[in-house]
């Protein structure tokens, strides 16, 4: 069995259509029971209730990192093999991070406010995640810009080239620049235990409910863009007959 | 009730702007998804 099987539109929709429901639900009963896990722990003895934004902010900011590899990869797919299914794959992900990255930047200001005394810093996290966004945003309106789906394919997938260094940049930042506001990694296996198992476990639940919520959302916006290729490509065989 | 003491509208904001995004981008999703189905259906009925 190979895995470019699921290239096909219309096996992709099949093997979806049955998965969908599961992950949908799982994606609920995650997210869910993470966040809510997250806003009953105890405040910190350092940042008070301010500690439970976190289950926001790290999960948010870790999907916008990886969503943006995820739409590198499927954008080389669709460079190399020229899967038309791992483009629309690509286009669907982009708002699902677009979002993800904003919501790491609004918790980040807000939480930042009380605790560095300032909505905004030029810190090398902050500014990297900050183009990132607008890396998302400039991704977005490509798509929408580029009449021929093949074109649009082609230069969002060297637009998500050039921002992968961004995205990289957003992760790593802290260890390039050691002078930013923003703290090191909350979660880290090289250096050990960071956070108490109280932030901990409900943490790793929010996160896997982002990662969850992200598939379910890419999959349906997968579905809605072969179903718009399909319309679009049923109309022209129309008008040219 | 949760006591979130003097940051509570700061916990609040945050959890209320990051709950909306995620309401948003959800029914967007769902509403264009059924918008899609819909509208291939329609051109599958009238051929």
């Amino acid at each position: 069995m190979s895995i470019w099987k699921y290239a096909n539109p219309a096996q992709f929709m099949r093997t979806t259509d049955g998965l969908l429901p599961w992950l949908v639900g799982a994606a609920a009963i995650c997210c869910t029971a993470g966040v809510v896990w997250g806003f009953l722990t105890p405040d910190d003895f350092r940042q008070g209730s301010t500690v439970k934004i976190v289950f926001l902010h790290v999960p948010a900011a870790m999907m916008a990192i990886n969503i943006w590899v995820m739409m590198l990869i499927a954008s080389l797919i669709w460079i190399i093999r020229r899967h038309h299914v791992s483009a629309l794959a690509a286009k669907a992900a982009a708002p699902i991070g677009a979002v993800m990255t904003l919501i790491a930047l609004a918790t980040g200001a807000i939480w930042g406010q009380p605790m560095w005394g300032t909505w905004w810093e030029w810190d090398p996290r902050l500014t990297s995640f900050l183009i990132l966004f607008l890396f998302y945003v400039g991704y977005i309106a490509l798509w929408s810009a580029v009449e021929d789906p093949d074109s649009a394919a082609d230069l969002t997938g060297v637009l998500c080239l050039v921002g992968s260094v961004f995205a990289l940049l957003s992760r790593y930042a802290v260890l390039f620049w050691n002078q930013g506001l923003h703290q090191g990694a909350s979660l880290s296996v090289q250096s050990g235990e960071r956070m108490s198992h109280v932030y901990r476990y409900p943490l790793y639940l929010a996160m896997l409910g982002f990662f969850l919520l992200f598939l379910a959302l890419l999959l349906i916006r997968t579905r809605t863009e072969i179903r718009r290729r399909r319309l679009a490509a049923l109309q022209a065989r129309e008008m040219r007959a | 009730m949760i006591d979130l003491g003097r940051y509570a509208t700061t916990v609040l904001m945050a959890y209320g702007v990051s709950i909306a995004l995620i309401v948003g981008l959800v029914w967007q999703t769902v509403a264009a998804n059924a918008r899609a189905r819909r509208a291939l259906e329609e051109h599958d009925r009238h051929g």
